[in-house]
């Protein structure tokens, strides 16, 4: 299978009379960018904005984050969202890279989080460094939660191909491109024999409302562990339907660009012979955890695989999946590293993890979620400043009234996720 | 916590959660296994006499596990 | 300004004599003994060894209060910036009273204090913790290495720092885990940890996996029909409203409530606060997860004595373990003082 990524770079963003880029810029017509969105009656209100890298700003509450793509020659994207149902993962797709749809808008549950795009808490998500197009909602009066969540993971879709969309209408060019190729197992393992069989399990939240994640629009909860070739991953099989604490949230975005796919993709055929991914879920009953955790080993053992990376969404009851997942590999003997991140307490004097095993011997970390960050107040809030008293991570004396915040890292978005985009681990002092 | 109010207080405590490997990792000694993660002591799908039934069922195996001498952590399966 | 340095050190280091005269009662000395001329060097003219105490390890050992605040009251006196003690490297009884009167005057003056020892050191267990612990070999053959160390860790706690993980710094760690920023990406890390592990080549976790507590099981109920048992709950169920503002997450509190007129839970006076699970099903009927009404009914029936008039919960979502066990402590205690015979906890 052979995917390009048509990428253009931005690095500004402005409202105009017409949605388009040029010279870097993303351009957009807000009337007509709302009018799409408002198209949806769930929704009483919608409002765009827009925040850049650098700004005194900060988005609060958000849900997702997407990147602006869409199927060139088809103007869709997201099978099974505004993508007809078909395959991801080939021919070319135009990528408005740098920039990125943020949905933002009433709480929908505990989980959500913030954005700074500058500040001390700019460092501790991406999205301080993409040009964010905010889409801020408020639902329709007495709109049920799960239907507001589900229509504002729709809208965020739908914007995010609609700005690619216009893009590619008008005249474009791509700055970069990127090309993903890899055949099937088989024809792999025979152009590379000698090279160590590789499979990435990459856990989910399956866990009910504002914990769910999609493949190819369905719900993971009720399904079981399959197999993907890496180019459907990077090329939008993947959507986001969760905030678990918002620092683990695997956004769309970070689906989108799944970094340990790219980490081991670089490597295949020189190191390691990539097999695929294993997205796999996090039960809620432990009959679904140790299902799971055997159906995932059986997939890589079918596949004759060698070693696994596994990498965990959230924490608490997930980490007896993470550690049911070790177990199984190793004692199959089939050699694991794991990502996580570790909830430390405010004093990182707890234990780390909600639960342990021994063959567990090789943890990569994602950070501590407890860790206590100072933020000050923004000239520009775009959202709701007081929900910071609702989301995990803060309480009703988190935000002061000067605007500025002491909060854990939970409630910044990603900053601990742990799919493994950002740098920050946890060392013992 | 289940393992400390057991320690300070000096009386059998039984832990009713889906978890099991968890509650045997921080050494809770009485367990009985539970529902689901978001309702533990009951099925909701299983209409308002169901989730009763298996309610009770689950209070009367808890009660079976305080009343039962253990040396070790012990699960007390249906 | 210079920085005025204590330096703690036992009979042995100070020239006094070997294991027959361990038992030398605490001494001061003005300016440096022995290694102390190693610490006042490396400051390089920014600090000064105003004192050292010297103490038999013997003495310390066997009269250990008296010890502690003899040596105590001599640092005191010298209105010491910082206090270094050791190196001990693996002489045990050493190790113990460096950790011992480091943390004593970490504590009792709030000064940074610095000791060194090898990791087997007994001090280090008691002390890790309290006070910084350069590592060192196991013998005084590492003393060179030892001193630099030592103060390296001193200056860095005196100019207040920003400090890297303890790793790297060269110190025993104090069970502490902190936040920074690798050079890699946590998926740039996995990829080359898996590497090495194939290869067998050695490679560092990130984190050791814990090793838990266990307590022996508590005798069982004698005679349930008579016997009063308290429920308690980590699923964040909470008077409506959340009168006591118990956190959605990382829990700093657990609440009592009163049940003793409620028959059952319902929407109308309880609800799920907690932040980790779906609570759509425990707002319907908060019995799926404080299973009281069926308790009510086992309580009427006589199956059980009764039911405890106050329930106990709190969040378990993200609660750091020391604060689960501290609310265990609490809860524990209470139902002690109670005589509550068994008790029921529900998690989510």
């Amino acid at each position: 299978m052979r995917l390009e990524l048509h990428k253009i770079h931005i690095t500004g963003l402005a409202f105009a009379d017409k949605t388009y880029t040029s010279g870097g810029t993303l351009f957009i017509n807000k009337d007509k960018a709302e009018a799409v969105i408002a198209e949806d009656k769930r929704f009483a209100k919608v409002e765009l904005d827009l925040a850049c890298p650098g700004e005194s700003t900060r988005i609060i509450p958000v849900k997702d984050v997407i990147e602006p793509r869409v199927k060139i020659g088809r103007n869709s994207y997201f099978p099974g969202f505004f993508a007809p149902m078909e395959k991801a993962g080939s021919g070319e797709t135009l990528v408005l890279d740098g920039a990125a749809v943020v949905t933002c808008g009433p709480i929908v549950a505990f989980q959500e989080g913030f954005i700074d795009m500058s500040g001390p808490g700019a460092p501790y998500t991406p999205f301080s460094q993409t040009f964010n197009v905010v889409l801020y909602v408020e639902p329709a009066e007495n709109l049920e939660k799960h239907l507001y969540e589900a229509a504002l993971r729709e809208a965020g879709l739908k914007l995010a191909v609609y700005l690619a969309k216009c893009s590619a209408e008008n005249e474009w060019k791509a700055d970069e491109v990127q090309v993903f190729e890899k055949g099937n197992s088989f024809e792999e393992t025979q152009k590379y024999p000698d090279l160590p069989k590789i499979v990435y399990v990459c856990m989910n939240i399956t866990q009910g409302l504002l914990h769910d994640t999609y493949l190819y629009a369905n719900d993971l909860k009720p399904a079981l562990p399959t197999l993907l070739h890496p180019n459907e991953v990077l090329d939008g099989a993947m959507v986001s339907g969760n905030c678990v604490s918002a620092c683990d949230k695997n956004t769309t975005w970070h689906h989108l660009h799944n970094p340990i796919v790219q980490a081991l993709y670089a490597r295949h055929g020189k190191e390691i012979n990539f097999m695929g991914m294993i997205p796999t879920q996090e039960s809620t009953v432990m009959d679904g955890k140790l299902r799971a955790a055997a159906m995932n080993l059986s997939i890589a053992q079918q596949l004759g695989a060698d070693g696994a990376i596994i990498s965990e969404e959230g924490y608490g009851n997930p980490d007896t999946d993470l550690c049911l997942n070790a177990r199984f590999f190793e004692n199959a003997g089939i050699k694991a590293v794991l990502v996580s991140d570790e909830s430390a307490g405010t004093d990182g004097a707890s234990q780390s993890l909600a639960d342990a095993t021994p063959e567990l011997d090789a943890f990569i970390s994602t950070g501590n979620v407890n860790e206590m960050i100072e933020v000050p107040a923004m000239d520009k809030v775009i959202g709701c400043k007081e929900a910071i008293s609702l989301l995990s991570g803060g309480a009703e004396e988190s935000l002061r009234s000067d605007g500025s915040m002491f909060v854990e890292l939970q409630s910044v978005i990603a900053s601990t996720a742990e799919i493994g985009f950002n740098k920050l681990g946890c060392e013992w002092i | 916590m289940t393992r400390e109010i057991e320690r300070v207080a000096g009386i059998p405590v039984v832990q009713i959660a889906t978890i099991v490997p968890i509650m045997l990792t921080v050494g809770t000694n009485r367990i009985v296994p539970g529902v689901a993660i978001p309702h533990p002591t009951g099925n909701p799908a299983l209409g308002p006499e169901g989730d009763k039934a298996v309610r009770r069922e689950l209070l009367l195996r808890s009660f079976k596990a305080l009343t039962t001498p253990v040396t070790e952590q012990t699960i007390f399966e249906k | 300004m210079t920085y005025r340095i204590v330096h703690y050190i036992n009979q042995f280091y100070a020239g006094i004599g070997g294991e027959e005269m361990a038992d030398h009662k605490p001494e001061l000395r003005e300016g440096y003994v022995g290694p102390g001329m190693q610490i006042e060097k490396l400051f390089n003219g920014e600090g000064k060894v105003v004192g050292t105490v010297i103490c038999g390890d013997g003495y310390y050992g066997e009269h250990t209060d008296q010890a502690r605040i003899e040596c105590l009251e001599l640092i005191k006196g010298l209105q010491p910036d910082i206090l270094f003690a050791g190196p001990a490297f693996n002489a045990g009884r050493y190790g113990f009273a460096c950790g011992d009167i480091a943390a004593t005057v970490g504590e009792e003056l709030n000064i940074p204090t610095v000791s060194a020892m090898y990791p087997e050191n007994p001090g280090v267990e008691l002390y890790s913790k309290k006070t910084y612990i350069a590592i060192t070999t196991d013998s005084a053959r590492g003393m060179a290495k030892a001193i630099p160390s030592m103060v390296s860790i001193g200056e860095k706690l005196l100019k207040r720092e920003k400090m890297g993980p303890a790793r790297l710094e060269g110190y025993i760690h104090r069970g502490i885990r902190k936040s920074f920023f690798h050079e890699k990406s946590g998926a740039e890390r996995a990829v080359e940890m898996l590497l090495a592990k194939l290869k067998g080549e050695g490679f560092r976790t990130e984190y050791e996996m814990p090793v838990f507590n266990k307590i022996p099981p508590a005798a069982p109920v004698s005679d349930l029909s008579k016997a009063t048992i308290a429920l308690v709950s980590s699923g964040g169920i909470v008077p409506k409203g959340n009168p006591d503002h118990i956190r959605v997450s990382s829990a700093e509190s657990f609440g009592a409530y009163d049940i003793s007129e409620l028959k059952n839970m319902t929407p109308e006076n309880y609800e799920s606060i907690h932040g980790g699970y779906d609570r759509e099903w425990a707002n319907v009927d908060p019995d799926v997860v404080l299973p009281l009404d069926v308790m009510r009914e086992l309580e009427a029936e006589g199956v059980i004595g009764k039911i405890h008039p106050i329930f106990y919960t709190t969040t378990g979502t993200g609660t750091a373990v020391a604060n689960a066990e501290r609310f265990g402590k609490e809860i524990g205690e209470e139902l002690k003082k109670a005589g509550v015979d068994a008790a029921i906890l529900t998690s989510t």
